[in-house]
């Protein structure tokens, strides 16, 4: 009997040749990544434990993304606790404002995650890597605090589900409105503790930003992970970014799946998520006529250069609605740049944008634009709960860069191929 | 044994109501438990004393991996949790700071806010004492049991780091003949 691309990951790991979904594993890790938001904790757990050095100086990874620049002098101090242990125990990948980004952007961007690793994450949304052909899953700060000790952890071998998705993608339509679709499809829990396998040819053709963009949400799923057999395009993304060997795996064509779904996306629209869930997912022509004070566009799911190509393009010339807020925010130092090189900048600016530094702030509700009380976003970020982006009477909806641009532009929910 | 008042929601109860972002630059109990669950009911922390027990749906603690939200239901009081399901990273990060969590759907279907509840959670069984009626849950997998016996993950990591000493230990010296 085969093996799917996250038993195979699991197996090399465990220092075994066959493992079974279910099964408890000690495995190998080699990336441990937190935030300044899950670090400090960690780093307190860490000093309990009492080890003497952590696994690997080179396999952690520690980036200043949720509440920076320092929101208050607390977030300032969860910085500084995080400073502080990349300097004591010189870890190399330690990165600091103005040279960060995003975790789930500045991780797989500086060459850290390659296809065949397991990786975990102190941040839900560790799952991004499996884009890369990496199985990558969230934990909490012990588990991260008892993993820069050991440099292993205990994984339940997770069923696998593949998605194929064939068909024609129309025009306006990408990754983002693929895992909307697949979510809502699926709901909150519909692959609780199982591995969200992508597949089909229009995987195949989809760049790596928007596969990206689905392994990132497939958490909001209940998925433990989201993954994607690794291709040339992965290969090419990591040219120059990292010199270590890596393996491709993929899965045999008699591995066992838990569920495969087949989804045909020839009549996909622009999918929008409601409040509360991000499973709340309706076509937009089915989205009733919905005011919006504030538009986000960035986070780990849509902050990189591809999203705001296409949004740039539906703002270029036009206005920010009156009564809207438009939140530009590039996902890394590196997404910046390259804004300002392509003049992207300067089409939000003009459009009446407001441009932040890269932070999670308004995605959690942190800051650079929490929502006041039954204030209304449309945000490109991954999740809508209750309370989530500010105050708890506040409203998010959920959607692709292109539906974002589109309706900062009419102040309402509004189909980009609309306008 | 753990004996306390049910407080009974939903399902999907998420982590941003469990304890919001905007509370997460701490992540001491005495910080975090005055905030627990006021997005979802005001007046829990109010409600809860010493000992009560959350009953909830399918999918609890689904969103972030923040480990401020079982520390802010431990510090507000509560002494377990019981659902139909819980959602991974929460269950991890309970099983390691010592929160007890038990998954049964027909306890969670015959309780109400206001019953006293009784748990066992060495052997498993959850006690509706105002409904009479007794449950027995699945029995947690061995590395998991492992991790409560050491009293949480901290426990747990320093039992692993001295069996490995020792066994690097024991590969290295020189055996006597």
């Amino acid at each position: 009997m085969g093996m799917t691309i996250t038993e195979k990951i699991f197996a090399a790991h465990s220092g075994r040749d066959v493992v079974k979904p279910g099964e408890l594993v000690y495995a190998s890790i080699d990336l441990v990544m937190g935030t300044d938001v899950t670090v400090p904790l960690a780093v307190e757990v860490f000093n309990r434990i009492g080890a003497e050095d952590v696994f690997d100086n080179t396999k952690i990874a520690l980036v200043n993304d949720h509440f920076v620049p320092a929101k208050d002098i607390q977030a300032a101090g969860l910085s500084k606790s995080m400073r502080e242990f990349a300097g004591k125990y010189h870890i190399k990948s330690y990165f600091e404002v103005g040279r960060s980004g995003l975790c789930h952007c500045i991780v797989p961007e500086s060459g850290l995650v390659m296809p065949g690793d397991l990786v975990i994450g102190a941040d839900s949304h560790t799952c991004t890597y499996g884009a890369l052909g990496a199985f990558a899953t969230g934990v909490g700060s012990t588990d991260m605090a008892a993993s820069w000790a050991l440099g292993e952890n205990w994984f339940k071998v997770p069923p696998s589900m593949k998605i194929i998705y064939k068909g024609q993608l129309p025009e306006m339509v990408g990754g983002k409105d693929l895992i909307l679709h697949t979510i809502g499809m699926l709901g909150v829990e519909g692959a609780m503790y199982a591995s969200l396998e992508f597949a089909g040819e229009i995987i195949d053709q989809l760049p790596l930003a928007d596969r990206l963009t689905l392994c990132n949400m497939a958490i909001e799923a209940g998925a433990k992970g989201g993954i994607i057999e690794p291709d040339h395009k992965v290969v090419e993304f990591l040219n120059g970014r990292s010199n270590r060997q890596y393996i491709m795996h993929t899965s045999d064509s008699d591995a066992v799946y838990a569920n495969v779904i087949e989804i045909d996306v020839t009549h996909l629209e622009p999918q929008i998520a409601l409040p509360y869930l991000p499973s709340n997912v309706k076509p937009i022509s089915q989205v009733d006529k919905i005011t919006i004070d504030q538009v986000v566009l960035g986070s780990c799911t849509n902050g990189r250069i591809e999203d705001f190509r296409v949004a740039a393009e539906l703002l270029r010339g036009r206005e920010v609605a009156p009564g809207v807020r438009l939140i530009v925010i590039p996902a890394t130092q590196n997404i910046y740049l390259q804004m300002i090189d392509e003049g992207l900048l300067k089409t939000f600016v003009e459009s009446g944008a407001a441009i932040s530094p890269p932070t999670c702030g308004p995605c959690i509700g942190g800051h650079m634009g929490a929502l006041g009380e039954n204030e209304v976003g449309l945000y490109t970020t991954n999740r809508n709960f209750k309370g989530r982006n500010g105050h708890s009477t506040s409203k998010v909806y959920l959607s692709s860069p292109a539906v974002a641009a589109a309706s900062a532009v009419t102040g309402e929910i509004t189909d980009p191929r609309r306008i | 044994m753990i004996r306390g008042q049910v407080h009974k929601y939903g399902d999907n109860i998420d982590t941003d109501v469990i304890i919001p972002a905007r509370y997460c630059t701490a992540f001491t109990e005495e910080l975090l438990a005055p905030h627990c669950l006021e997005d979802l009911d005001v007046d829990f922390v109010k409600k809860v004393k010493k000992g009560d027990i959350i009953v909830a749906g399918r999918n609890f603690g689904c969103g972030s991996s923040r480990e401020n939200a079982p520390i802010a239901i431990k510090g507000a009081g509560v002494s377990c949790v019981i659902a139909r399901s819980f959602a991974r990273i929460f269950y991890r990060n309970s099983i390691n700071i010592g929160l007890p969590i038990l998954e049964s759907s027909a306890a969670v279907e015959d309780a109400a806010t206001g019953d006293e509840i009784e748990v066992d959670v060495a052997i498993g069984t959850i006690t509706n004492v105002t409904k009479k009626k007794t449950y027995q849950t699945s029995p947690f997998p061995e590395i998991i049991q492992e991790i409560i016996r050491a009293g949480g993950m901290v426990g747990f990591a320093r039992q692993r780091i001295a069996q490995k000493k020792a066994s690097a230990q024991r590969t290295t010296q020189p055996v006597n003949k």
